[in-house]
């Protein structure tokens, strides 16, 4: 227990963000006069005091004298209405506070002793009156139940003493060892064992859903009854851990009717990759596809680039920053994972969420209790929890995107990516490969082991309910990775320490441990060695955890000094938690008593089959029935400002993307700073080559024809690159399906088709798959404020990334138009192709008819322009996407904020043409001198439009449809977010 | 996970051409600082590579344990990061590891004819230690880096001008160049700006691309800082600490604004550079060892 807590509390004398923090508020609709903040550290020790001498000396180690000011264990005396203290919940990772700790500590040259510590808050000083709901509303915005928790005082409560000290310290009662569950029971019985978890023989209550179904349940009974005994719940749990949907991959690895009997993954995303590497020969761009945490692509003689993105949806829903933090540092791991271990050297994001300016009042449980979040609130947490976890670790984030639609207003998706960048040798080794050996001990490093992101990988497969364990969200700790990060991958690994490394992701170490396992076959693990946060953890609880920030390696016993000595010197912790062995069996020890015994046949692949049935009807909705209008200024206008055509360039400035040196087209280009649909920077300094990323998604046309929309997701992923000047020879793909209500046979339908969409375009394009991630059920069910259920599906979504190589960064071209006289084409035929496009959703409708894509001309075409920038005479390239041609020709002529004239064709509905999503298209611009080369290179394709003129947009069919100022345009598109 | 790489052609033809030899012009070495969340050392090493000074990048807690000694270098730089994840101030909790344990070591250096640069967490490391102003050697916290004016981590690029001539300034018109920092707004009492302008220890100031003075207007001043100050050095002007990022702009193609520029340059029949502006920089701290 703590004996004794002191309480500093630091202000600023003025604190300059004072006026935007309170805007931002007021902004939310909260009228506040001011909202100040005081920054609190708690010590909470037991093994020693400190003196009024010491705290005051700990207090100056703690501010800044010039512009801040503290007091010891005395209220700071302001004048406000309210006070809000909001603090951290037992068990959540407090970084604010261990860094105090460690200021103390090196202070004083001292260590804590286990249960002292330095625990965070902040104190808010509220001036204004404010009615309860706003008051109920402010606190929401400032605290997140789930991992804060939360004092509130009036400023007479206040009074003298102000708040009250608080220590979140953890309680656990010391659980048994580890006990044997009882798997001959009735069905029923079985089936919510597997739903709601194994009954806690302390308390009674369900430790958390297993997942599991009956069937694989049934299996893992018939399995230990012919061993003659019962699982112990370490066995269960792990075994619900390995054979969940997050690991398994159950859906993709099914068959699935009568004509895909071998899975989804292994005929359209492996089987295109097969197909494409045998086509290429010679040409193949893969190193490693699809068996390592990311997959990888040659960069040149030398390097090799990674890249692998996942989601983080379900814990992003409860807590937006922890969740898209922990998806952006675990991602990360995907990385120093890979192979040996390679950099991260580029982050990437991409956010669905509902629209901001809705406010929905929905709950997770009946009688409005458990609300969900609002919108707004989960954009800021994602956008900041990203942000947070790239800027910390040194990795620059140049590219990312938004997609806004009410579909994700129950459940968010939040993509996470890393390119990471690695020799392809060090000395006589490759180090892409990695083999544990039989004898090679197991080491834990990174992070501690605590109770947090219980069940994670079982959690995020079942749909969001009421009884969502809140242990599933955890908040990463960018500094105790950044420092584990560079010890392996700046020293460890051409030191040559260790043989075989993975990350600690869904699953924890019974998950990476018994991945490893298989390189040797078998491993011997003592759960009594691991390192915990707080004791009192059962041996299950250990086992599964997903505490964040830890590797772990294999090491040959003669490295181990050396390893544990360097990672020391690093002041990064690690742990011999065992031996890998070729027993063929994965055997857990705790204490002295065997926990877990099972053949790691058994473990990797005793999962029953399934074969799934699928149905598809092809649906049929209506079209809109506006006329096109006479001038289409105002259209023009409205759809700029459309959220996702809009300029959401407060994100790409919150996040750093200059680090490691490389930038070379950012995020925002042109005076007129447009986003961009991809990014190029260098990962080697010394190199011309360069990485490029992009991406297409197309959530709307799913629900028309979910065929097509993997083209055009395909499609456009691909052309950003080309439109920089990458060639479709160098270009990698990665698939990201995030769908809904996987279980139904409709949405498996929709599935299916989208697969061999990704199979027949990636084949034809040769843009093979190396690496993809799928999660199936991204649905909330939940109830309205009348106690209503409610169910909200995202649209069936799918995420193509694409990574591609330039050859010369210095004849990569940029999107804005550059100088007046210059020539405007639009490459590629535009068809009438709105269905689900943003224009259609601007009239209110949805439509029918998605963008075809004729591949044969496409690639052509796409080769072509590849060829004349590589000439050095293209000035800009834009691909046309999101919201069609006009939108493209106004983000041209805003990122060079200098005006352009334009004629369309007649015969066509100029709303039509104008806004048409057709695929394979560009606005290039090219300087009068190159207007020859450049038409002889592209031929037919090259269809001059207008020319860069004046200070306005005007485009003329057979009369005059548009003419806007530049500076309207750049009013509109950068309007909706201003504030944020 | 196996893949044969043998027999593979070079993709593109050209990574086989080596990259330009970078001559050594100095036999003093620079230490580059890394640890605890420092995350600019890679391409700090490389910026001085390219400049002609050779380095070592040393892990703070291998100086403190005398694996180091910092009085083999003449150069000591900070580079630029997110040490201590900015907790407690950024630069404060890092500054207090070098305080705590290094400080005798650092003023022995401080004496001797050596340089300390400090860029971003690097100058907010210098600021905490007092290493910058340093009036009369009194290394005590007369400046500060507070939180930007917007509350959020800005990254993009600015455009700086030399305040004052000095062995850092030399030769430069304008940098352009980065920041990405979320505590870069630069504080201090009416007192001291007036001993620094008298001093001549303004150094860079952020502007308009005109150069004409940004007047605290955001976004050419990025973060409020007082009289746009950018960088400042110490009293004897050996210390610099500086919140722009150089380094990350030492080629062309590194600028925001390289494709528009090249436009202009081709058409008029100028040649491309391959460097930035911002070496300039650079090569002034090497050749002041030279």
């Amino acid at each position: 227990m703590t004996s004794f807590i002191h309480r500093i509390e630091v202000h600023f004398k003025q604190d300059p963000r004072l006026k935007t923090r309170t805007a931002k508020i007021r902004s939310l609709g909260i009228p506040i006069r001011e909202l100040c903040l005081i920054d609190v550290y708690t010590i909470a020790t037991s093994s020693r005091d400190f003196t009024n001498d010491e705290l005051d000396r700990i207090g100056a180690q703690l501010i800044s004298p010039l512009i801040q000011e503290y007091t010891i264990d005395t209220a700071t005396e302001a004048d406000f209405d309210y006070a809000i203290e909001v603090g951290f919940l037992p068990g959540v990772t407090d970084n604010v506070g261990t860094t105090a700790k460690q200021t103390i500590e090196d202070y004083f040259s001292i260590r804590f002793k286990d249960g002292d510590a330095v625990y965070s808050s902040h104190l808010f000083f509220i001036c204004g009156k404010l009615p309860e709901d706003a008051l109920q509303k402010l606190t929401t915005i400032l605290a997140n139940p789930l991992v804060n928790r939360v004092q509130i005082r009036t400023y007479e409560e206040y009074g003298k003493k102000g708040m009250d000290p608080l220590v979140p310290d953890v309680h656990l009662h010391e659980l048994p060892a580890s006990e044997a569950v009882d798997l001959d029971l009735d069905d029923n019985v079985l089936t919510r064992l597997g739903k709601e978890g194994i009954p806690d023989t302390l308390t009674g209550q369900r430790r958390g859903p297993l997942a599991l179904d009956l069937r694989q349940l049934h299996t893992i009974r018939d399995y230990f009854s012919k061993k003659g005994r019962k699982p112990t719940d370490v066995e269960l749990e792990s075994l619900a851990q390995t054979w969940s949907e997050h690991c398994k991959h159950t859906i993709f690895a099914s068959a699935m009717d009568d004509d895909v009997p071998n899975g989804l993954y292994k005929t359209f995303i492996q089987g295109a990759t097969n197909k494409i590497r045998r086509e290429k020969g010679d040409k193949d761009i893969c190193v490693s596809v699809f068996t390592d945490n990311s997959g990888a692509i040659h960069f040149d003689d030398t390097y090799i680039v990674t890249h692998k993105v996942e989601t983080h949806n379900s814990p992003s829903a409860l807590d937006p920053f922890g969740g898209a933090l922990t998806g952006i540092v675990g991602v990360n791991r995907d990385t120093i994972g890979f192979g040996l271990g390679a950099k991260p050297c580029l982050n990437y994001y991409g956010y669905c969420v509902g629209d901001p300016d809705s406010d929905p009042v929905l709950y997770r449980g009946k009688n409005k209790t458990n609300p969900i979040l609002s919108p707004r609130q989960i954009l800021d947490g994602v956008v900041r929890g990203v942000g947070v976890g790239g800027n910390c670790s040194g990795i620059p984030t140049p590219q990312g995107w938004c997609y806004f639609h009410d579909r994700y207003t129950g459940k968010p998706l939040v993509f996470a990516g890393t390119v990471g960048v690695m020799p392809i040798r060090h000395k006589d080794r490759n180090l892409f490969e990695k083999q544990a050996n039989p004898g090679d001990l197991i080491v834990m490093a990174g992070g501690r082991v605590g109770k947090d992101g219980i069940h994670g990988a079982t959690f995020s497969s079942e749909a969001l309910d009421p009884a969502s364990p809140v242990t599933a969200v955890q908040i990463g700790d960018p500094i105790t990775q950044k420092k584990l990060s560079d010890v392996i991958i700046k020293e460890a690994r051409d030191l040559g320490l260790y043989r075989s490394i993975t990350d600690n992701g869904a699953g924890g170490i019974s998950c990476s441990v018994a991945e490893m396992a298989k390189e040797c076959n078998g491993c011997h693990v003592f759960l009594d060695q691991v390192p915990l946060k707080y004791p009192g953890m059962a041996p299950w609880e250990i086992w599964i955890s997903e505490s964040q920030e830890r590797m772990t390696l294999a090491i040959p016993k003669e490295k181990l000094d050396d390893f544990m000595d360097l990672v020391q010197r690093r002041d990064v912790e690690a742990t011999v938690i065992g031996k890998f062995t070729d027993s063929g069996r994965c055997v857990v020890e705790f204490h002295g008593d065997v926990v877990m015994d099972v053949e790691l046949d058994f473990l990797h692949d005793g999962l029953p089959k399934k074969h799934l049935k699928t149905t598809y009807t092809q649906k049929k909705y209506p079209e809109p029935g506006t006329p096109c209008p006479p001038r289409l200024d105002q259209t023009v206008l409205s759809m700029l400002q459309r959220k996702n055509i809009c300029s959401k360039e407060f994100i790409s400035t919150q996040y750093d993307h200059t680090v490691q040196g490389g930038h070379i087209l950012g995020p925002v280009q042109g005076k007129g700073r447009v986003q961009a649909t991809a990014s190029l920077t260098k990962v080697v300094l010394d190199s011309e080559k360069g990485v490029g990323l992009s991406q297409g998604i197309f959530p709307l046309y799913s629900e028309i024809d979910p065929y097509l929309m993997a083209a055009a997701a395909i499609d456009t992923a691909i052309r950003g690159l080309i439109a920089c000047g990458i060639s479709l020879d160098n270009i990698a793909l990665l698939d990201n399906f995030c769908w809904c209500s996987s279980d139904e046979p409709e949405r498996l339908g929709q599935l299916k088709l989208a697969a061999k969409g990704c199979y027949d375009f990636a084949t034809a394009f040769g843009t093979p798959y190396i690496s993809g991630k799928d999660s199936m059920f991204n649905d909330f069910s939940g109830f309205d404020a009348d106690n209503a259920p409610v169910r909200i599906s995202v649209p069936p979504t799918l995420l193509i990334s694409s990574l591609g190589i330039h050859d010369d960064v210095a004849k990569a071209v940029s999107i804005d138009a550059k100088i007046e006289g210059d020539v405007v084409y639009v490459i590629g035929e535009t068809f009438p192709e709105l269905g689900g496009s943003e224009y259609f959703s601007f009239l209110g409708s949805i439509g029918n008819t998605v963008p075809k894509l004729d591949f044969k001309k496409v690639i052509s075409r796409y080769r072509r322009l590849t060829a004349a920038i590589a000439k050095e005479i293209v000035a800009s390239a834009y691909p046309v996407n999101h919201g069609g041609l006009a939108m493209a020709l106004a983000k041209v002529a805003i990122a060079g904020r200098i005006g352009m004239e334009i004629a369309i064709p007649s015969g066509f509905r100029p709303d039509y043409y104008l806004f048409s999503e057709s695929l394979g298209r560009f606005v290039v611009t090219v300087s009068q001198d190159n207007k020859k080369d450049f038409e002889k290179i592209m031929g037919f394709d090259a269809i001059q439009m207008g020319t860069i003129r004046g200070g306005a947009l005007r485009i003329t069919g057979q009369k005059n449809i548009v003419d806007l100022p530049v500076e309207e345009l750049e009013i509109a598109y950068k309007s909706p977010f201003l504030r944020y | 996970m196996k893949t044969t790489i043998s027999g593979r052609k070079n993709l593109s033809g050209r990574a086989g051409k080596n990259s330009p030899p970078y001559p050594l012009k100095t036999d003093a070495k620079a230490i580059i600082m890394s640890g605890y969340g420092i995350n600019s050392e890679m391409e700090t090493q490389e910026v001085f590579k390219r400049a002609g000074m050779d380095s070592d990048i040393v892990h703070i807690n291998d100086l403190i344990a005398g694996r180091k000694t910092l009085s083999d270098y003449r150069l000591l730089v900070f580079p630029g990061g997110f040490s201590y994840g900015d907790d407690t101030g950024a630069g404060n909790a890092y500054a207090n590891r070098v305080r705590n344990n290094l400080w005798d070591e650092l003023e022995r250096f401080l004496d001797n004819d050596t340089l300390v640069l400090g860029i971003c967490n690097g100058f907010q490391i210098l600021a905490n230690l007092g290493l910058v102003p340093a009036f009369d050697k009194k290394y005590e916290r007369d400046i500060a880096l507070m939180p930007n004016q917007k509350g959020v981590l800005e990254c993009r690029f600015v455009t700086l001008k030399p305040a004052s001539d000095n062995i850092w300034t030399r030769g430069i018109e304008r940098m352009y160049c980065p920041i990405a920092h979320g505590e870069g707004n630069f504080f201090c009492s009416p007192e001291t700006l007036v001993h620094l302008k008298t001093k001549n220890m303004i150094t860079f100031q952020y502007c308009r691309d005109d150069l004409s003075p940004a007047n605290g207007e955001y976004p050419d001043n990025p973060n409020g800082s007082t009289e746009d100050i950018a960088g400042i050095t110490s009293e004897d002007g050996k210390v610099l600490g500086l919140m722009p990022h150089p380094e990350r702009a030492m080629n062309f193609t590194n600028l925001y604004d390289w494709p528009y520029q090249k436009e202009i340059m081709k058409r008029a029949g100028k040649k491309l550079p391959q460097e930035s502006v911002n070496m300039q920089f650079f090569k002034n701290i090497v050749n002041y060892f030279c």
